[in-house]
């Protein structure tokens, strides 16, 4: 249990300020402020990353591995997410960006984007089955599994059963690499470049209660500068042998691009947790049963709004755009790299339900708990004004039933208190000089 | 504390942006006494059909929901023409639904037989201009 305790999303508390901002677009209600300073509920945290966007003073943040940290590996794989050439604008080519990498302290680079197009391939396959559950549902975006896990644990069957680009790409580099160069396994360090704070836990702390394959995650944000010291000085890249990913690959961090490489069938593609939220709530009800995959991305804009990157998500999208342009040029058709092999990138086992909104392991108590909470709900204004810490009136009377908050943390229940303490005092403060009268 | 959670919920007519928001409401409740997920998704889907029958046919109706510690019994009445020929509104396919809520999707002639499926006991008392009541139970065990 102890690994779902990890999370990427922490809180700077120096520079927490008790405001409600965070508390009220927590997707999973997760945030509460106590003692004038937030605090995340961490059983209930997906590490969506939206805290981070929201806070005015950016005091949430996201825990990633120190740049530093390639240095405890003999040979150091990155492996670029396609988000990161959305970063530095229209003279900052992906040869340049890949060979900054290598002029940066890695031996070796396998772009994403390249697993992207074995998993495009593999959900292709996978979709063939006549069997599985439709809309099948993207697992790509960590947290919107983990959204899933404690949400909707009806649409867990719906999950695409296949390890994400990051994963494959982790695996397939250092087989690569050991098989090229003879690098012994435990000398190579494989560092995902991550636009996302989902990532970090779910290398950290994976669902699938797996190792991953990853062993350290760096922010896009960390390596942004260092890059762009580089490529600012950069010779003649043009000798370089260079293999890149298609346009398939590469459109994965632009939204739509993993549904889109998808041959056929009917797709849908929503970002942003609310969005995302919205349309789970249309599969659970059963209307989206003539869908056949569901891309669902946290961000908004998808990878590109992830809370670790530099560039505006829209600026990122032109500048993904005209790579993509570029490549469907030199590469008149579709080329993906044949795996037939499914099996090898299947989960090998499942996302569990998280029941963590369950009020009490006996029914009959979580019932009664229910009812108080209506009717404590019925005492407040019902103005969710988020004084009290939590994001409603209603989060506040499940908090007081579960034990961790008291009625008078509603200011207004506070005031009617407060109120009728000093009518009492004046009471016994009036009887009192009347008794004084009679001396 | 009473053990028996009671909901009620008002049905607008013909108004798709609602519909549905009390079977939403209702697997939330579910979910947090700790029913198993099958078992609310059955519950919801049986409501949710429910409840969008009150909306296409019924001119819009009410819901109440009970819930104790074996099962949930849901309650969707509308004052609406009724059903003259029930049993061959249970038939899969066969609608009384307009042409304009067939273009939004609905209408299928699947709302009854849905119920059916995904209910223990289901009850329909009508009456032709009078109005339709549909009981759904579903037993948590």
């Amino acid at each position: 249990m102890e690994q779902y305790y990890f999370h990427s999303v922490t809180l700077d508390t120096s520079k927490c300020k008790g405001c409600t901002n965070c508390i009220k677009y927590c997707p999973t209600e997760a945030i509460r402020v106590r003692n004038g300073k937030a605090v995340i509920i961490k059983e209930r945290c997906i590490d969506c990353g939206l805290c981070i966007r929201i806070c005015p003073y950016h005091a949430k943040k996201a825990v990633t591995d120190p740049l530093e940290s390639i240095k405890n590996y003999k040979f150091k794989i990155a492996l670029p997410a396609p988000t990161l050439y959305g970063q530095f604008g229209p003279d900052y080519t992906r040869e340049r960006i890949v060979s900054a990498l290598k002029q940066y302290g890695f031996d070796y680079v396998f772009e994403v984007a390249r697993a992207a197009e074995i998993v495009t391939n593999a959900t292709e396959y996978y979709m063939a089955n006549k069997e599985i559950k439709k809309p099948v549902i993207s697992s790509a975006c960590p947290a919107v599994v983990r959204f899933i896990q404690i949400r909707f644990p009806n649409l867990i069957d719906n999950l695409l059963r296949i390890e994400s680009p990051m994963e494959v790409a982790a695996a397939l580099s250092r087989q690569e690499v050991n098989e090229k160069y003879g690098i012994p396994l435990d000398e190579i360090g494989v560092f995902f470049i991550s636009p996302c704070a989902a990532k970090v836990t779910s290398v950290k702390a994976p669902y699938e209660n797996r190792k991953s394959n990853v062993d350290g995650v760096l922010s896009i944000k960390d390596i942004f500068l260092p890059l762009l010291g580089i490529m600012k000085k950069q010779g003649d890249i043009t000798s370089e042998p260079f293999s890149l990913s298609s346009a398939i690959g590469v459109s994965w961090a632009v939204t739509g691009g993993e549904s889109s490489a998808i041959k056929e069938g009917r797709r849908i593609a929503v970002h942003g947790i609310h969005s995302v939220n919205d349309i789970l709530e249309q599969a659970v009800k059963g209307n989206l049963d003539n869908i056949d995959f569901l891309e669902v991305l946290a961000c908004p804009e998808g990878c590109l709004g992830g809370p670790l990157v530099v560039e505006n998500p829209f600026i990122a999208k032109v500048n993904i755009n005209n790579e993509i342009a570029k490549i469907a040029k030199n590469q008149a058709h579709r080329v993906l790299p044949k795996h037939k092999d499914v099996k090898e990138f299947e989960w090998k086992s499942t996302v569990e339900y998280r029941p963590i909104m369950k009020l009490d392991d006996d029914m009959m108590k979580a019932l009664e708990k229910m009812n108080m909470i209506d009717v404590i709900t019925e005492g407040f204004l019902g103005l969710d004004c988020g004084a009290c810490g939590a994001p409603s009136c209603r989060a506040l009377a499940e908090d007081i039933v579960r034990g961790d908050a008291k009625e008078t943390d509603c200011i207004f229940k506070l005031r009617e208190k407060v109120n009728s303490i000093a009518h009492q005092l004046h009471q016994i403060e009036s009887a009192g000089s009347m008794s004084d009268d009679n001396k | 504390m009473s053990s028996v959670v009671v909901r009620d919920y008002i049905i607008p007519a013909n108004d798709f942006t609602i519909a549905g928001d009390a079977s939403s409401n209702v697997r939330k409740i579910l979910s947090q006494i700790g029913v198993a997920p099958d078992i609310v998704k059955r519950t919801s889907i049986a409501m949710y059909e429910a409840e969008i029958n009150a909306v296409i046919h019924g001119n819009g109706g009410q819901a109440h929901v009970e819930i104790d510690e074996n099962k949930i019994v849901i309650i969707i009445s509308d004052q609406g023409p009724g059903i003259a020929d029930l049993e061959l509104a249970m038939q899969e396919g066969y609608s009384t639904a307009p042409d304009s809520i067939r273009e939004m999707g609905f209408g299928a002639g699947m709302g009854l037989s849905n119920i059916k499926k995904n209910s223990d006991i289901l009850e329909i008392k009508t009456a032709v201009n009078e109005g339709t009541t549909v009981y759904i139970t579903v037993f948590f065990k």
